[in-house]
Parts: structure tokens; C-alpha cells; sequence
């Protein structure tokens, strides 16, 4: 457990000193409080839905860009050489490096709470603002970016090119984002494993403050299936 | 310490490694030794625990490099080949991750840290980044990371690869003085390297052991050369072609070439001899013909000579295997 933190510690420092920290969670705010605002003043209800309904579509593009560099970064430069030589094991690098990418995605989350913050402070006189929602939606959103992290680590470690590993990983969130859009031309038996499946719509139910263990087992499921892939993919890279 | 044994690697198609079978005891300096794609790196990888076999084993200590991969780990300290380091980070950083990493308990991580340090000679670097260290104190820090567990044993590709000349000489300082106690080995194709710092060397080639000594019987007992400078006793000039026959007649002598001459009035030759040393009638000869022997050096074969005449291609060869990335 040590290593895997101390792996965790020392991806969490590293992306905070490069640039791509802060174009990331800079674009992320810039983003979400763009649409968030655009979408919340013509409405006129002091809610975080629209906020909630977008950021699935903006994590699909923002966590493969964190996630990206995680592991074709070090086959690139030959660390991974030096990390998957010692006493280190292959589970306890992913778990190290997932750990550090949650923990990114969390700050970046942490300064959208003044959004929340200012919704509530403009609720009706006489109305109280309901946070129920709003604590389910970022417990939603952290389950939902676990499992975009998994898949863009997945991403990342089929190759050596950081590119490659962000369109790897946006293409996989993107078809566990949308697979529900076809449910409804299939038959409902296939239709329904569809919807089961898709990220969105696990995501919906606990925005709505709705926790179900169904939905929280969803998550955590892909997340791990994703990261014991990972596992396999890096195992792999070592020739 | 270690223990392999026909060890075979395959990368699709290509063999890299080809029924490898050797043993290091404890306390050795080896020079592992074989040209580009002869399969050093990879062998170093498999002892490393960061490759896998296709098929054979490797020991160390007794425990499987498969099986007890994190055991064996624990046990070795490796430079990889190129060294690659965390660019981004702090030398004082990056030894403190790699300690955490190691397992090293917190209360001993900074006296360590702090030995290694020294003993590497990183002290007026470590508050640097290592992307912007120069390449001697890079080596270092790969160094520094290696020894910092205070392993027995000590895997080193290429160690010295890039560096300017004061920086091989301060590196193979370093070397020999962690081989004083701890069993290293050093994968290489500079054999002069090999020379100053170890006590046997492992020649390979395509991916098997073509020898096994030590760098002196590696270097003596199978012949060498004599550079000879003549000039005429009575001071005239003197006709290569008349002088040249002489000494392919003396006892030992097996070839003759034109060697470098001191100017007017003297011819330089170089005499290649096999079994018998050819300086005794040489200079018997020398005296009948009225010649005079200005100057003659023995050299034994190099090492280079012996290493060429190992891994020498063969006629038929294919493609060394690339270097596995």
C-alpha cells in the first residue's frame, strides 16, 4: 500500500508541476461555467441540473487529457523501466497512478463548488435550496470520472504515444456515454443490457439524489474491469 | 548469487536470446561483453525482473526472477540501459520516491538518502531538477538510485555511455569502488572498461556465451605483436625491400607489416608472432645484418582483438535483433 501511495504522491506532484495541470482544470472551469451559466440565467431555477447534465460530456474530453500521460508518458522516456524494475507490483502502479488521477479530477471539481454556492445564495426568498442533489451529483460525478479514468489508463497504457492514448480513452467514454442513445432502436431485452451499461444513465439516477447500489455497483465494476485491463496492458509493455 | 540457465528469448520472430547459461558468485566484478544486439540488455532485463523469458531461468540468490520477481527485485540494485530518470522531479525528490518505493522505513530514509548522496557525489545537485542536471551528474543520480537499498548486487547497462572522458574515469572510480563489496555486474561493448574494472568477463554473441575468463587470460597466451624501428648500422639508408625478408626469416615471426618509422634513415615494421615470443632471434638477427634495433615493444592482444574474433559475423548472419525498446 506504501508504494502504490507513494506512486500516487509522486504522480499527484508531478502533473501539478507541469503546464497541462492547469490548461486542463483551467479549461474544465472555463467550459462547464461557460454552459453552466448560458444554460442556468434563461431558466430561472436555482438548480445544479444543467450543471450536472453537462459535466458527464465535459469529463468525457477533460479525463482522458489527464489520464492520457500516465502511463505512455513512462514508456516513452524508458522510466517504466526503472518504476516495473523494482519491488514494486504491476497492481500497485496502476492503483498508484488511479489514485493520483482521482485526486486531480477532485481538485478540478473542488472549484466548481462556488457554482453551488452561488445557485444557493440566489434560491427565492421563503425557498430553501435543496442540496441533496447537489452532494449526489458530485458523488456521481467522482464514481463517473473513476470509471473515465480507468478507461483513459487503459488508453494510455496500449501505447507509447500520448496521443493515442487520449483518443483511445475518448472513444471509450464516449461509447459508455452514449451506448443508451441506441437502446431505443434495439429490442427491450438487448435495449435494456444497453442502457445497463451506459455511463449516463447511472449518472442520471444519482444526480437526481438517488442512490442506488445498482448504480454505484455499475461504476465500480467498470472501473475495475478497466483497471485490471490496465494491469494486463502493462504487464504486456514489459516485454 | 546468480544462476542461469539456457535462458531463450524470443521477440516474434527474431531470437535475441539463445540458451544463455551462466553462473556469477558472490563478490565478483563481471563484464558482460558483446556487440550492439548480442543480447546484453535483454539479459540484464530478464535479471532485473523487467522482461520475461520465453523459456530457461535465472536465479539469484536462489529465488526465481519469474516466480519471486519482488523478492529478487529487492535484492539488486539496476541502472537501465540509457538511464531514464523522472526529468520533472528533484534529485532529493526523486531518491526519496524511489526509497518510499523501495520500502525503506521513513526514520533510515533520510540517512540514506543523505549517504547515497555523498557517496555519489550528488550533494551540491540535489536541490537541482534532474532534467537539467548535465549527463555526468544524470549518471550519477541512475547510480544513486541504484545503490540506495544497499543491495549485494549491483546491474549496470551501460553505465558510462555518453559521458565525456573525466566522467567515465570519476564513474568506473565509483564502480570499482562498490565492487570492493558488492557483486556487480557490468554490461558494456568499451572494453577498456572491462579491463580496469572487472575480474572476469562474459563475452556474448547472438545471444550465447562465446567466453568466459578473465580479461588477462582473455588477453595473453594467444600471441600479439612486436613494433620494431630499425635503422643501418653504418648509417645509410635503409630498402624496405631488403630489409623486410629478414624478418619474416626470423624463428616465431608469422606476418610482417610496414609499421610507423622514425623518420630518415629508419623503417618501422610490426611483426605478429603466435605462440613464440620472436624478440630474442629478432635481435640476433638484427646483429648479423647489421641493424639496429631503435625500438621494440611487445603488446599482447587486445581484448579488442579477442572480442572481435568472437562475435566476428559470420557469413551468413542475419539481422542482429533491435535493440528491444
Amino acid at each position: 500500500m506504501d508504494t502504490a501511495l507513494a506512486i500516487a504522491k509522486r504522480e499527484f506532484k508531478t502533473f501539478f508541476q507541469s503546464p497541462l495541470a492547469y490548461i486542463v482544470i483551467g479549461a474544465f472551469l472555463v467550459f462547464s461555467a461557460f454552459f453552466f451559466f448560458v444554460a442556468f440565467f434563461p431558466v430561472g431555477v436555482a438548480s445544479m441540473r444543467s450543471f450536472f447534465g453537462l459535466a458527464p460530456l465535459i469529463f468525457m474530453v477533460f479525463v482522458p487529457a489527464v489520464t492520457m500521460r500516465l502511463v505512455a508518458e513512462e514508456r516513452k522516456t524508458g522510466t517504466i523501466e526503472l518504476l516495473l524494475s523494482m519491488p514494486v507490483k504491476d497492481w500497485q502502479v496502476v492503483a498508484g497512478k488511479f489514485a493520483a488521477a482521482l485526486a486531480m479530477l477532485a481538485v478540478g471539481l473542488l472549484w466548481t463548488l462556488p457554482f453551488a454556492i452561488s445557485v444557493s445564495s440566489v434560491t427565492a426568498k421563503g425557498a430553501s435550496f435543496d442540496w441533496g442533489p447537489v452532494v449526489g451529483g458530485y458523488f456521481g460525478l467522482l464514481l463517473m470520472a473513476s470509471s473515465f479514468i480507468g478507461l483513459g489508463m487503459w488508453g494510455s497504457a496500449l501505447s507509447r504515444n500520448q496521443i493515442v492514448g487520449f483518443i483511445v480513452g475518448l472513444v471509450l467514454c464516449l461509447a459508455f456515454s452514449l451506448i443508451n442513445r441506441i437502446a431505443m432502436v434495439l429490442p427491450a431485452s438487448l435495449g435494456e443490457v444497453f442502457q445497463y451499461l451506459s455511463v449516463d444513465y447511472h449518472f442520471e439516477n444519482i444526480a437526481r439524489g438517488v442512490f442506488d447500489t445498482r448504480d454505484i455497483l455499475f461504476y465500480l465494476s467498470l472501473t475495475a474491469v478497466a483497471l485490471v485491463l490496465t494491469t494486463r496492458a502493462l504487464a504486456a509493455a514489459r516485454q | 548469487m546468480i544462476r542461469v540457465e539456457g535462458l531463450t528469448k524470443n521477440f516474434g520472430t527474431t531470437r535475441a536470446l539463445q540458451g544463455l547459461t551462466f553462473e556469477v558468485p558472490r563478490g565478483q566484478v563481471v563484464g558482460f561483453l558483446g556487440p550492439n544486439g548480442a543480447g546484453k540488455t535483454t539479459t540484464m532485463r530478464i535479471l532485473a525482473g523487467y522482461a520475461t523469458q520465453t523459456s530457461g531461468s535465472a536465479r539469484i540468490c536462489g529465488m526465481d526472477v519469474t516466480t519471486d520477481s519482488i523478492a529478487t527485485r529487492r535484492l539488486l540494485g539496476y541502472l537501465p540501459e540509457n538511464n531514464p530518470l523522472y526529468e520533472e522531479m528533484i534529485v532529493i525528490e526523486f531518491l526519496d520516491f524511489v526509497a518510499q518505493v523501495r520500502g525503506i522505513p521513513a526514520a533510515e530514509r533520510h540517512a540514506r538518502i543523505k549517504n547515497t548522496a555523498e557517496r555519489c557525489g550528488l550533494v551540491t545537485v540535489v536541490g537541482k531538477k534532474i532534467g537539467e542536471l548535465s549527463k555526468g551528474f544524470r549518471q550519477r543520480v541512475g547510480l544513486g538510485q541504484a545503490i540506495l537499498h544497499n543491495p549485494d548486487l549491483l546491474i549496470l547497462d551501460e553505465p558510462t555511455s555518453g559521458l565525456d572522458p573525466n566522467q567515465i574515469a570519476e564513474i568506473r572510480n565509483l564502480i570499482k569502488e562498490l565492487g570492493q563489496a558488492k557483486t556487480v555486474i557490468l554490461c558494456t561493448h568499451i572494453l577498456s572498461e572491462v579491463q580496469t574494472t572487472c575480474n572476469r568477463v562474459l563475452i556474448i554473441n547472438e545471444g550465447k556465451l562465446v567466453a568466459d575468463d578473465t580479461p588477462e587470460h582473455l588477453t595473453t597466451g594467444q600471441g600479439g605483436t612486436v613494433h620494431v624501428v630499425l635503422a643501418s648500422r653504418f648509417g645509410g639508408a635503409l630498402q624496405a625491400g631488403e630489409v623486410r625478408p629478414i624478418l619474416e626469416r626470423v624463428p616465431g615471426v608469422s606476418a610482417v607489416e610496414v609499421g610507423q618509422s622514425e623518420g630518415a634513415g629508419t623503417l618501422g615494421f610490426i611483426l605478429r608472432y603466435g605462440e613464440e615470443d620472436p624478440r630474442r632471434s629478432l635481435f640476433e638477427a638484427a646483429v648479423k645484418n647489421n641493424l639496429l634495433l631503435l625500438e621494440v615493444q611487445r603488446k599482447h592482444v587486445s581484448l579488442e582483438e579477442t572480442f572481435r574474433k568472437l562475435t566476428a559475423a559470420e557469413p551468413q548472419r542475419k539481422e542482429p535483433p533491435a535493440a528491444a525498446a
